[in-house]
């Protein structure tokens, strides 16, 4: 048993306030003002935030196919690392997870992995992820995939996409879609702009993305299927997510912290771990993105981690692969950037990062309460700590953040009742 | 504008970094150097002992054999490294090879790459000099350089002038360099291409755009071709090279919209017909070889002011050490 005592309890939609949280085994059984129990190890979070444990939507798993990058365990360590407690991976493994096969593989390695992250996976829409034909679908849902996704492809086949929409409305799955016209962004390896012009790069437009979320839109309000857009980068985007809730489309949407915080002058430097997709954008493009967290158009923050080689990253910048580490650093990042400066309160950054991925992809997490999942992470918001390579639990250190000084982690990560991750100086 | 007597920078990575001052000097110095050229014993001891290799990574004639008959002509040893004869064919990085290099101990590389940032990946793990020869559709600050050399040869101040620069602006490394350098040097700068090879951004470079060469070349001091690339039709940024020659190639008639002293540059190689008409590459108010003799004046004046002046540096810290 564990007692954690005198935190302070920030739970969209739940209890909050000053309250203890007894955990039994796998559950809280027991959430009031003043718990004393006999035999429970005590944890005093007095000064410290006690939330649900984060859920990460959008994550990469690089086992099976490279775990020289990042193996599950090393995932799990890292998702750990940065207070979330589920993380939910995208389909691009290799093999990609357009199977029930690679799911069960995926579900048993992160039980055997020596710290117990929740992974829900998320399944192709289609056949190895070539967008031209439907996944087995009633396969992947009976094997547990939460969402379906070709993140990384999108869909370009605008009738396939019809036709996902409206086979996923049986099972209440949402489509989790990479928003990119791959004929439009053609060769692009940097945000269309400015400095793309500058430095010569092949440009990705705002347009890419959003010819396609207006695209996919129009497909869920005409199938009314449930449509999630991942890593919104562009204030068009925003704009258009913004109309299409207005209108009662079932839409989410998501942002990753790095398209809040940088914009595409970092490519400057040439510095590979710049090179994501979708591209980091412009200063209009980041105020765009906090106005959409702030008003709720955009529900979710996701880290899209995604582990790249340093061999690979160390090629010249159109030739190395998109992607950075996210999951270590993701909270960190949030609190300093967006929280401290009043772009968003704690409670809906909480909510953001775990109570509203759980509602979207229909998880029973997100919120403590009584007889819920013991999946609790203990904050120390004031710990003022500089990014190293050192935080990062895998092999893989791309991350532009390395270097940056940032406020806030999380110290404790409880999942299922067990602590899997305990930051030293902290407690 | 405040006058200097040196480079105080290790590398030459772009005309984007270079202050006017800066640009002054390597102009001045490369008049100096000219000379040398046509002397008898083409020759100065200027760089002896120094080791520079050129390191290109895309077919180059022009620039290549500048590079090395500039440091020739100032003493310096070079080597020639070009992707058929090298490790990088056999799949090194580019930075195991520039290592490698660094580790028999050169002064200077010069580097010519089809990814941009290629200099500049060199520059940080480098301690010799990094020159970039063409680095992608980023930079080819020697090109700039001598262009404006050879502009300021003819019209005495750049400050002023009308450069009108004709082609496909979206992949030239070329057109970027002297976008730069030129609006510095207080020239107006007129862009004209078909608008799909002109970045929407590049009005922020305090450029003016156009899409007819009739448009732009009225009071024109310099009228600049860059090469069209036959790939580029194949990608639809324009549908046919017959159509492109009947809008864009510099026809003798097209030039006489200009000043009558109008300068005709072109960065080579040069398709004739395409582009510029032979008329006009091979007319009185054409520069273009002009361009390639200055090429070696303004490659010396850059060795010698990274290198020549790195020694000094070097050899004043060695004696105090003694």
């Amino acid at each position: 048993m564990i007692l954690i005592k005198n935190g302070k309890v920030v739970n969209p939609g739940g209890k909050e306030g000053n309250l203890h949280l007894l955990i039994k085994d796998n559950k809280i059984v027991k959430m009031e003002r003043d718990i004393r129990e006999k035999g429970a190890r005590v944890i005093d979070a007095n000064g410290k935030i006690v939330a649900p444990g984060l859920i990460d939507l959008h994550a990469h798993l690089r086992e099976p196919g490279r775990e020289d990058e990042e193996t599950i365990s090393q995932t799990c360590m890292a998702a750990a690392r940065g207070g979330f407690t589920s993380i939910c991976c995208m389909a691009n493994t290799n093999p990609p997870i357009d199977n029930q096969g690679t799911v069960k593989f995926i579900k048993d390695k992160a039980i055997l992995s020596g710290c117990a992250i929740n992974i829900f996976p998320v399944g192709a829409i289609s056949k190895g992820r070539k967008g031209e034909e439907l996944a087995e679908i009633a396969e992947l849902k009976e094997a547990g995939v939460v969402g379906l996704s070709d993140d990384g492809n999108c869909v370009l086949n605008a009738l396939l996409m019809r036709r996902a929409f409206e086979y996923t409305k049986m099972f209440d799955l949402p489509l989790i879609s990479h928003c990119e016209d791959k004929n439009l962004s053609k060769n692009g390896v940097m945000n269309e702009g400015y400095f793309s012009t500058v430095l010569g790069l092949p440009g990705i437009p705002d347009e890419a993305e959003e010819v396609m979320v207006y695209r996919d839109i129009s497909l869920a309000r005409m199938t009314e299927g449930k449509l999630h857009i991942t890593h919104t980068s562009t204030r068009g985007s925003v704009e258009l997510i913004r109309q299409a809730k207005r209108k009662k489309v079932k839409i989410s949407a998501d942002v990753t912290p790095h398209h809040l915080i940088l914009t595409d002058e970092a490519v400057k430097s040439f510095d590979t771990n710049t090179k994501m997709n979708p591209p980091l954008r412009s200063r209009e493009d980041i105020k765009a993105l906090k106005d959409g967290l702030s008003d709720g158009t955009i529900d979710v923050i996701a880290t899209d981690h995604a582990p790249h080689s340093r061999e690979e990253k160390e090629d010249d910048f159109k030739s190395a692969p998109f992607g950075i580490v996210g999951l270590e650093t993701g909270l960190a990042l949030i609190l300093t950037e967006i929280v401290d400066k009043g772009i968003i309160t704690l409670k809906s950054a909480i909510s953001k990062l775990s109570t509203n991925p759980a509602k979207i992809l229909g998880l029973n997490k997100g919120i403590l309460k009584k007889g819920g999942d013991a999946d609790i992470i203990i904050i120390d918001p004031d710990i003022k700590w500089t990014i190293t390579t050192d935080d990062f639990a895998g092999p893989c250190k791309n991350s532009p953040f390395i270097g940056r000084e940032v406020k806030g982690r999380a110290i404790m990560t409880i999942v299922a009742g067990k602590i899997v991750f305990l930051h030293n100086p902290g407690f | 504008m405040k006058k200097i007597t040196g480079l105080k920078r290790k590398d030459l990575l772009g005309i984007e970094e270079l202050g006017k001052e800066e640009i002054s000097l390597i102009l001045d110095t490369a008049k100096s150097f000219k000379e040398v050229s046509v002397r008898p014993i083409k020759k100065v001891p200027a760089l002896r002992g120094k080791t520079v290799v050129n390191l290109f990574y895309e077919p180059s004639t022009r620039t290549r054999i500048s590079f090395e008959l500039a440091a020739k002509r100032l003493s310096a040893d070079v080597i020639n490294i070009s992707t058929s004869a090298s490790s990088v064919v056999k799949g090194e990085s580019l930075v195991d090879t520039a290592k490698n290099i660094q580790a028999m101990a050169v002064d200077a590389v010069v580097i010519r790459h089809s990814a941009e940032g290629s200099a500049h990946l060199l520059s940080k793990e480098l301690k010799a000099s990094v020159v970039n020869a063409g680095d992608g559709s980023h930079e080819h600050p020697t090109q700039a350089l001598l262009d404006m050399f050879t502009i300021r040869e003819h019209k005495k101040n750049i400050e002023g002038l009308n450069v009108v620069i004709i082609g496909d602006i979206l992949h030239s490394r070329v057109a970027r360099s002297n976008i730069w350098g030129l609006t510095k040097m207080g020239a107006k700068v007129k862009l004209v291409g078909p608008p799909t090879l002109i970045p929407p951004f590049v009005k922020s470079l305090k450029v003016e755009v156009f899409y007819r060469p009739e448009d732009a070349l009225s009071d024109a001091d310099v009228a600049m071709c860059l090469r069209i690339q036959r790939e580029r039709q194949t990608s639809n940024f324009f549908p046919s090279i017959h159509e492109y020659v009947k809008v864009f190639n510099l026809t003798m008639e097209r030039l006489k919209l200009a000043r009558k002293d109008c300068l005709v540059m072109h960065p080579g190689p040069i398709n004739r017909g395409i582009e510029i008409s032979s008329e006009v590459a091979d007319g009185t108010q054409s520069v273009i070889l002009e361009q390639v003799t200055n090429g070696i004046a303004t490659r010396m004046a850059v060795l010698y002011l990274l290198l020549a002046q790195k020694s000094k540096v070097e050899w004043g810290t060695r004696r105090r050490r003694v």
